[in-house]
C-alpha cells in the first residue's frame, strides 16, 4: 500500500477510489473473500473433509454444469420452467390485474368482487395442492394453476389499495378541470397506482418463482424442479447447487427487468429524477 | 340549484341565501353576494369562518344545502397545494383536459405567459413551491375562466416569492379580466389586491369594504394602514399604535399586531 498514512474520509467507496485511481477498486476487494472461501472449499474437498454426498467440489460443479449446458439439457429445463412460471405467472397477473380495476374502480365491483378475493388470498396457494391434484390431475395444469393462485392475489391487493389511495386532492383537481370518468381514469387514476401495481409484480414474481420450486417435485419429467429432485435421488449435490445457483441468478435477473420497467413507467418519481 | 350565467350583463356570480351545514352547525348562513364580471374580491375570515366551503361551493366541489347559486360555466380553481399530476410534465399537466386541437400550443403560451417556458418539459417534483403554484396558475388561466378562484394560493410560499405572485396574479387578472374570488387569511394580502374585501363570520358577511387604491398599491399608500387597521379589527385583532407615518411608530405597531396575532392564536 503506497499511501496508508492517507484515510479518505467519505463515505462513498467509489468517490474515494476516483481520488486515488491507482488503488485497487473496492469491488475487486471485496470479490477477495468469496473468492477465498471458495479456494478452501475446493482444499477441503479435495483433501476428502467434505465428502461428495454433503456437497460437490465447485471444480466438479464447473465440470458438470459445463456438461449440462453442453449436452443441451439445462437449457431444455430452464425453457420448460420458463415457460411454466411465465404462464402461471402471466394469466394470475392477468386476473389480479382485471379484479382490481373493476373493484377498484367501482362500488358495485367492489361489492361484488372484494369479499370473495380477500377470502381466498388468506388461504396458502400451496396449500391448494391436494385439492388440485384432486381435480385436476398431476398434470401441466395443475402446476400453473397452482402459480396461477399465488400470483393473482399480490397484485390485485396491491393494485386495489392503489387506486383506492389515490390523494383526493388530485382527483377534485381533476374535477375542476372538468374530466370526463374516462379522462380522470386514465390520466389521474392509473398512472398514480401504477407504483403499487409494481410492488404487487415484484410480489408475484417471487412467488411464481417460489411455487414453480414447489410444483415442480410432483410428478415432473422437466424443469428445475425436476432435476434437482432426480438429482436428489442419485445423490447428485453437484447437479442441486447448479439449480440453486440458476434460481438465485434468474431472481436477480428478474428483479433488473422490473427495475428497468419502473425506471422507464415511473420516471416522474422523484427517486428516479434524482439519479 | 346551480344555475349558469352567460350574459354579460349579469354578474359573474350571484348567491342567495346560500346555506351549508355540517350536521346541526351552519358553516354558511343565508350569505348573499354578487360578484361582478373582471371584478377581483378577496374573501377573509379567521378559520371556520367558512371561506373554504364557500369556495368549494363555488368550484363544484361541494354542494349547498339551501339558496340560490349562479356561477359561469367555465371556472378555474389554485388550491393552497398545487395539485400538479406528478406524473405528467409541466406542459403536460396545464393541457390537461383542454379540448381543443391545438391543446399543446395553449399549454405552453400559459407557462410562457406566467415565465415558466424554460421548465415546459419539468416534472412537477423538480419544480420549486413557486414554480409549481405558477404551473397551477398556468393549468386555471389556459381555459379562459369568467370565474378563478384561489384558494389561498400563496400560504405556502416564502415571503419573497409571494409578492412575486402577488404582481403575477395581478398582471394575469388585467390581461385575461375574470372575475376573482381570492380566500385568503391575510388582510395585507386581501388589500394588496382585490377591489372589493368582504369578511366572512360565522358563515355570514361581516363587512363588505370596497378598497379604494389606486393600483399599483404598496402598504405605505395614504388609506392603507387605516383599512388594514380596521379589516384586522373585525378579525379580532386589536392594533394598539396609532399614528403609522413615522417610521418607528411603524414597526411598533406591526409589533403590536404580531404581539395581538400571537396572543389570538395562542388561545386558540
Amino acid at each position: 500500500m503506497a499511501e496508508q498514512n492517507v484515510k479518505p474520509l467519505s463515505l462513498s467507496p467509489l468517490w474515494a477510489w476516483r481520488r486515488s485511481p491507482w488503488k485497487t477498486p473496492d469491488f475487486v476487494l471485496r470479490l477477495i473473500s468469496p473468492l477465498v472461501i471458495l479456494c478452501l472449499w475446493e482444499l477441503a474437498s479435495r483433501a476428502g473433509l467434505i465428502p461428495a454426498r454433503i456437497i460437490a467440489a465447485p471444480s466438479a460443479i464447473a465440470e458438470t454444469l459445463w456438461t449440462l449446458i453442453a449436452s443441451g439439457e439445462l437449457g431444455r429445463h430452464l425453457l420448460t420452467s420458463l415457460q411454466r412460471a411465465g404462464l402461471g405467472l402471466f394469466i394470475g397477473v392477468s386476473i389480479g390485474t382485471a379484479a382490481a380495476l373493476v373493484a377498484g374502480l367501482s362500488r358495485r365491483g367492489e361489492i361484488l368482487l372484494d369479499s370473495p378475493m380477500q377470502m381466498l388470498r388468506t388461504i396458502p396457494s400451496l396449500a391448494l395442492v391436494p385439492l388440485f391434484i384432486l381435480w385436476f390431475g398431476i398434470g401441466e395444469f395443475t402446476k400453473v394453476a397452482l402459480i396461477v393462485m399465488g400470483t393473482t392475489f399480490p397484485v390485485y391487493l396491491n393494485l386495489f389499495a392503489g387506486i383506492r389511495n389515490i390523494d383526493p386532492k388530485l382527483i377534485e383537481a381533476a374535477q375542476t378541470l372538468g374530466l370526463t370518468r374516462r379522462e380522470l381514469i386514465w390520466h389521474v387514476i392509473l398512472p398514480g397506482a401504477l407504483p403499487s401495481f409494481f410492488v404487487g409484480l415484484r410480489y408475484s414474481l417471487g412467488i411464481s418463482w417460489l411455487a414453480l420450486v414447489f410444483v415442480e417435485q410432483i410428478n415432473t419429467s422437466a424443469g428445475l424442479g425436476y432435476l434437482a429432485s432426480d438429482a436428489r435421488d442419485f445423490m447428485r449435490t453437484d447437479v442441486i447447487v447448479i439449480c440453486l445457483l440458476i434460481y438465485s441468478l434468474l431472481g436477480l435477473l428478474i428483479d433488473g427487468i422490473i427495475r428497468v420497467l419502473e425506471r422507464f413507467a415511473l420516471a416522474w418519481r422523484p427517486s428516479f429524477i434524482r439519479n | 340549484m346551480t344555475q349558469r350565467l352567460s350574459s354579460p350583463a349579469e354578474p359573474a356570480v350571484r348567491l342567495r341565501q346560500v346555506v351549508r351545514q355540517f350536521g346541526p352547525n351552519r358553516v354558511i348562513d343565508g350569505l348573499d353576494l354578487d360578484i361582478a364580471p373582471g371584478e377581483f374580491v378577496a374573501l377573509l375570515g379567521a378559520s371556520g369562518s367558512g371561506k373554504t366551503t364557500l369556495l368549494r361551493a363555488l368550484a363544484g366541489l361541494d354542494r349547498l344545502d339551501g339558496g340560490h347559486l349562479a356561477v359561469p360555466e367555465v371556472r378555474a380553481a389554485v388550491f393552497q397545494e398545487p395539485r400538479l399530476m406528478p406524473w405528467k410534465k409541466a406542459w403536460r399537466n396545464v393541457a390537461l383536459g383542454v379540448r381543443a386541437p391545438n391543446a399543446k400550443e395553449l399549454a405552453i403560451q400559459a407557462l410562457t405567459e406566467v415565465g415558466l417556458s424554460h421548465r415546459l418539459n419539468a416534472y412537477p417534483a423538480t419544480l420549486s413551491g413557486g414554480e409549481a403554484q405558477r404551473v397551477a396558475l398556468a393549468r386555471g388561466l389556459v381555459r379562459e375562466p369568467k370565474l378563478l378562484l384561489l384558494d389561498e394560493p400563496f400560504a405556502a410560499l416564502d415571503a419573497l416569492t409571494r409578492i412575486r405572485m402577488h404582481r403575477l396574479i395581478i398582471d394575469l387578472w388585467q390581461a385575461h379580466t375574470p372575475a376573482v374570488l381570492l380566500v385568503t387569511h391575510d388582510v395585507d394580502e386581501a388589500i394588496l389586491l382585490a377591489d372589493r374585501i368582504i369578511v366572512l363570520k360565522e358563515g355570514r358577511i361581516a363587512e363588505a369594504a370596497s378598497v379604494p387604491l389606486a393600483r399599483p398599491r404598496d402598504s405605505s399608500q395614504a388609506g392603507f394602514q387605516a383599512l388594514r387597521k380596521h379589516l384586522l379589527s373585525l378579525l379580532g385583532v386589536q392594533v394598539t399604535a396609532v399614528a403609522p407615518e413615522t417610521s418607528a411608530s411603524h414597526a411598533l405597531q406591526e409589533a403590536a399586531i404580531e404581539h395581538a396575532e400571537l396572543r389570538r392564536v395562542a388561545n386558540g
